[in-house]
């Protein structure tokens, strides 16, 4: 059988786990990266003009929700693949909220299976910590980690018992596992819509107190730090979490932390009224939380960008405020956003950007992936940073249109995505 | 675009004025033996409540026959709600029979901005959960203006359950827009820091004396026992610290006016002795009401 060769020609490369970032080509064969050389003849292979582009390792979502099994008319493995791919992501990584929950190895297998036949970008689920996340009996964390779970979590559900999430980490731990948590005190954001604060007061809605995510990081850290297992913080958006990482890290404890584009690109100034495009959990803090998470972003505590893609239909998101579930969705507006908040603004150079989509998702959970080197496996996200474009809800891929950012200009964006050698999303 | 009136704070001060300019022309014509007028004939009003209310929808009702308009009163227990249809679906019903006007009180703060995005029928908030009651800061600004020349320098207190009170909120955006020094007192819990960016130069404080010196007006809000998760504050001593009574009066100016948007709960947050006093002015709120939402109807259906 003939090899299957992809040559990307005069790319503008950029792999921060190997330290490159020069203009070359890259030769793809069988699904690996073969070469990483200027000038390689074409010799038969299919080429991809990259002139003018980057060519990045494959980006990895370690946060998104594709709600299958169970709640398939708002997304399904395979449209939540397609906005991945459509977004340059090439693996992400899927919260154990289906229904029902992925809380043992016949229902991990089951996404594990129905991603190779129908995703076209990689997908690895994440198990959960309880048996259906209801944060009493540990779920069977050993088994869906051979089933192919890559992290525990109970994500919006999280175990308010600090004697259950410490039994948690110690055996998830043991399997080598990062815990990945929501931190919410449940007690204290009960009934809250959005961020406690001015605009809550204002609108009369009811508040999520920045404390409610603080209490959790702390006693977090501090069961991390007496268990030793890996501890990562979902989506963290406060500045006083920021801070209380920040010194965790400093300390040398194994833990690590995401931010979503939507909480370091918007607060709740910006949140339309009664619109439930912005309400998510946590909610939109204050500007002074989203320059702590910018800060945060630029000095190398933050570790990866995660979206948090939460697809909902419209008939739930079309009610009371109130009564509208959390979140939205942000596979194909984390690029863009990124790019706008981060690089264009200056904060950070596009090697750090690249890193906190690869490599350091990859680290968080211990994935082999995130880089270009020779041999490893051919997923490459191609981006333009220049690239004028308009984000309309209408031409999504995935089953959902809860976003805050239809019809959003933006600067630069996914171009072409290539998982294991293949190219699977094309926006030229 | 319809013209709704979803709430004060969005209103400016000359659009206010107006309104209770306006309102001040029906008091006087509500005192004539024939009260009713054909302004609105032809017209429908639907007044929807899906929170129960006694004053609120009579007063619009009312309101609404004295201008000649046709009315329609639903609630919530007996309308499709209760059989899964959602509010837009509800609503979209509704404003197929093409009423001129949708009264509407739900619990949702913010219910009838979300139905405004999507309606072409004009919409008037007659309280929004813990957000606005417009009509209600308007009746007060009427009542208060029955008994003073004007608001501007009066130092007015509210007294109560501030953060679940919709009528607190409406009162301070509408008094701060009139130069009004507003004291907001209330047991910490109930009386969020952040309540001070919603005006400029308002005190907060929870000693009710504090609040009532030398005050013109006191405005007595129910504790919203149903608004909240749990208990945030041990009810049985509320009286003692936050209910009026006649002690306080002495602390405030000799002519201070005692108000109270109803419904009251006596021995809760007032005496008995207070909410019927002279000072009280609660039934005159109550009166006004009618004139108020006639004009509010009028600029609405009118416009």
């Amino acid at each position: 059988m003939p090899l299957s060769r992809l040559l990307i020609r005069n790319g503008r490369l950029i792999d921060p786990a190997s330290g490159l970032d020069r203009t070359s080509d890259v030769l793809v064969e069988d699904g690996r990266i073969a070469s990483l050389t200027p000038g390689l003849p074409a010799n038969g292979a299919q080429t991809l003009d990259a002139a003018g582009l980057i060519v990045a390792p494959g980006f990895i979502d370690i946060h998104v929700h594709l709600r299958e099994p169970g709640i398939e008319h708002a997304e399904t493995i395979e449209s939540g693949a397609r906005a991945a791919a459509a977004g340059g992501f090439t693996s992400i990584c899927c919260m154990p909220n289906s229904i029902p929950v992925n809380d043992n190895a016949t229902v991990t297998s089951f996404i594990v299976e129905r991603a190779r036949r129908s995703a076209v970008v990689n997908v690895f689920p994440i198990g959960a910590i309880t048996r259906d996340s209801a944060g009493e009996q540990l779920a069977e964390i050993g088994a869906m980690k051979e089933a192919g779970a890559v992290a525990v979590s109970d994500d919006g559900q999280p175990v308010m018992n600090s004697r259950v999430m410490r039994r948690a980490m110690e055996y998830a731990g043991s399997f080598g596992l990062t815990v990945i948590d929501h931190c919410e005190d449940l007690n204290l954001s009960a009934g809250g819509d959005i961020h406690e604060g001015a605009t809550s007061t204002r609108l009369g809605l009811r508040g999520i107190p920045a404390c409610s995510e603080e209490v959790m990081v702390a006693r977090d850290i501090l069961l991390s730090q007496a268990t030793g297992a890996r501890l990562h913080v979902a989506h963290i958006s406060t500045r006083n979490s920021v801070a209380m990482v920040r010194q965790a890290r400093a300390v040398g404890l194994p833990v690590t932390c995401e931010t979503t584009p939507h909480h370091f690109c918007l607060s709740d100034q910006d949140l339309a009224p009664y619109d439930s495009n912005y309400k998510m959990k946590p909610p939109l803090r204050d500007p002074a939380d989203r320059d702590s998470l910018l800060e945060a972003i630029a000095d190398g505590v933050v570790d990866a960008i995660a979206t948090d893609h939460a697809p909902h239909t419209g008939s739930i998101k079309m009610q009371e405020f109130e009564n509208c579930p959390f979140g939205i969705t942000g596979l194909e507006t984390a690029l863009g956003l990124t790019l706008e908040a981060l690089v264009h603004s200056g904060r950070i150079s596009l090697v750090q950007m690249v890193r906190l989509f690869t490599t350091g998702p990859a680290g968080v959970l211990g994935l082999d992936r995130g880089t270009l080197a020779p041999g490893a496996p051919a997923d490459i996200t191609i981006f333009s940073t220049d690239r004028e474009w308009t984000f309309d809800v209408n031409q999504s891929q995935s089953k959902s249109k809860n976003t805050p950012f239809h019809l959003r200009r933006f600067r630069g964006g996914p171009v072409v995505t290539i998982v294991g050698g293949r190219v699977v999303w094309d926006h030229r | 675009m319809p013209s709704n009136l979803l709430g004060i704070e969005e209103l400016g001060r000359e659009q206010i004025q107006a309104l209770l300019d306006r309102s001040r022309c029906y008091q006087a014509m509500l005192s004539q033996p024939v009260k009713k007028m054909d302004l609105l004939r032809g017209k429908t009003v639907v007044n929807l409540f899906f929170e129960s209310s006694t004053r609120t929808r009579t007063s619009f009702e009312i309101a609404a026959k004295r201008l000649g308009a046709d009315t329609v009163s639903i609630s919530a227990q007996g309308s499709s709600l209760s059989k899964g249809e959602s509010l837009v679906d509800t609503l979209n019903t509704l404003a197929a029979m093409r009423p001129d006007a949708i009264v509407i009180r739900h619990s949702a703060s913010g219910a009838p901005h979300f139905l405004a995005r999507f309606l072409p029928t004009a919409i008037i908030n007659a309280g929004d959960g813990t957000h606005e009651h417009p009509t209600q800061a308007l009746l007060d600004a009427v009542t208060i203006l029955d008994h003073r020349p004007s608001l501007e320098g009066l130092r007015v207190a509210i007294i109560g359950d501030i953060a679940h009170s919709r009528v607190a909120r409406s009162n301070i955006h509408l008094l701060s827009k009139f130069g009004v020094r507003l004291v907001l007192c209330g047991p910490a819990p109930l009386l969020p820091p952040e309540l001070r960016l919603l005006a400029p130069c308002m005190e907060l404080t929870s000693n009710i004396e504090q609040a009532v010196a030398g005050a013109d007006v006191i405005m007595m809000l129910r504790v919203q026992l149903e608004r909240q998760h749990e208990t945030a504050l041990p009810k049985n001593e509320y009286f003692q610290f936050y209910g009026l009574r006649l002690e306080h009066l002495r602390l405030a100016r000799p002519d201070a006016l005692v108000m109270h948007p109803g419904p009251i709960n006596r021995g809760r947050e007032i005496a008995s002795e207070a909410a019927d006093s002279p000072r009280s002015v609660i039934l005159n709120q109550v009166e006004n009401g009618v004139a108020v939402r006639m004009a509010v109807l009028e600029q609405v259906v009118c416009h």
